[in-house]
């Protein structure tokens, strides 16, 4: 272990609440202790959800693992709580690249020249997408460019004003549902060709109050959340507010423990929907 | 000891973990239990085992099988609940420092012995 590193973790191991985790977390990212510098991000970032610098450094990490949907929500994250974050702009820039997207990634590079219009890191890689969306043909590189050559971000490309933006999969896969079981904000897949979106949302009104009654009951107290492991998939259902209910549902491809994050992040989504309906 | 107490003991041995129950999936009665002072077990089963029931409904209206485990978050600590052969619910207490991922480990394999 260097001495920066042991220095960092000593720190943050006396001081837990710290931010010392951000530099911990970035030193051992260069140093290719991906996995270390995961826990300690995540970590960090479970501590201070409302904190960009949390996001972007666990982006940065899930992009040196290639989890490129993973990178892809936490600079989403990390826009909604800073929107002229210019390395969150840049990384999912990079990403939109990498995927064949010039314009996106041409978008988001602008959005970061914007705020940084100095920086010629942003000023070349805008030339280079731009030589890509005039050819017209904007495969994406063999490998990832420098990050210092890519730039910028944009959550995803949700219309305003829906409950889930710049929440990965948008309003698939989520379900906001009122106290009396009726939907109030997205969608499930059809089952068997069928819309089970309504259905689900009837039966969920009920699964909360019962959830209710039983953390009460057995001294618990209020409920958070309800995590299922179904052998197809993983369903979280939390309470953005004391009337409504939200599932979140991805395939199995997604770890529990993650698909709880994205729960999380759609609950607050869902939270400020809510009251900008209000 | 059965194999039934054998895998209660073994939950709940685990540190934070206040009482384990075996359960009937339809009625929730209590088939087996190891309980420290003050869990309502009877509560715990009955509650259990319809809100269990409930959210498998919901799974299979979403187009899932039902879940082979379940984990409600309270703001004082969880319940947990692993599904079990003959229509039977392992169900768990734990206290909000309980380690719920060697918990579920040892609830899915109690589980999948009790048949």
């Amino acid at each position: 272990m260097s001495d920066d590193i042991r220095t960092l973790t000593d720190r943050l191991a006396a001081e837990p609440s710290s931010l010392a985790f951000l530099e911990l977390g970035e030193a051992l990212r260069r140093r290719g202790q991906l996995e270390a510098a995961y826990k300690v991000a995540r970590g960090g970032a479970g501590r201070y959800p409302g904190l960009a610098d949390a996001h972007d450094l666990m982006a940065r990490i899930l992009s040196d693992q290639a989890d490129l949907a993973g990178a892809f929500d936490s600079w989403a994250s990390a826009l909604q709580l800073d929107p002229m974050r210019v390395s969150a702009l840049k990384g999912i820039a990079f990403l939109y690249f990498r995927a064949g997207d010039a314009v996106a990634a041409l978008d988001h590079l602008q959005r970061a020249a914007e705020v940084e219009p100095d920086d010629p890191s942003i000023v070349q890689a805008i030339e280079r997408v731009r030589r890509e969306v005039t050819a017209a043909g904007p495969p994406a590189p063999a490998g990832p460019p420098p990050a210092t050559e890519l730039p910028a971000p944009s959550p995803p490309a949700l219309p305003a004003g829906t409950a889930f933006d710049g929440i990965d999969g948008g309003e698939q896969g989520q379900l906001l549902v009122d106290s009396n079981g009726l939907r109030l904000a997205g969608t499930l897949a059809p089952v068997e060709g069928a819309d089970a979106s309504d259905r689900v949302a009837a039966q969920l009104a009920g699964a909360s109050r019962e959830a209710a009654r039983a953390t009460r009951l057995l001294g618990l107290g209020g409920w958070h959340s309800i995590a299922l492991e179904c052998p197809d998939g993983h369903i979280v259902l939390s309470s953005p507010t004391a009337d409504t209910v939200l599932l979140t549902m991805r395939d199995q491809s997604l770890p529990m423990a993650r698909v709880g994050l994205l729960a999380e992040r759609a609950s607050r989504a869902a939270r400020s929907w809510l009251e900008r309906l209000a | 000891m059965s194999p039934t107490d054998a895998a209660l003991d073994r939950v709940t041995r685990i540190p934070g973990v206040r009482g384990v129950l075996l359960v009937t999936g339809g009625d929730g009665l209590v088939v087996a239990e190891q309980l420290m002072d003050g869990v309502d077990g009877r509560a715990a089963a009955a509650l259990t085992a319809s809100l269990v029931g409930r959210l498998s409904r919901a799974a299979q209206s979403a187009g899932m099988r039902p879940p082979a485990f379940v984990h409600l978050r309270g703001d004082a600590g969880s319940v947990l609940a692993a599904p079990a052969p003959a229509d039977l619910v392992l169900v768990a207490v734990v206290g909000p420092d309980a380690n719920v991922g060697l918990a579920r480990l040892e609830m899915l394999e109690a589980a999948g012995r009790l048949d």
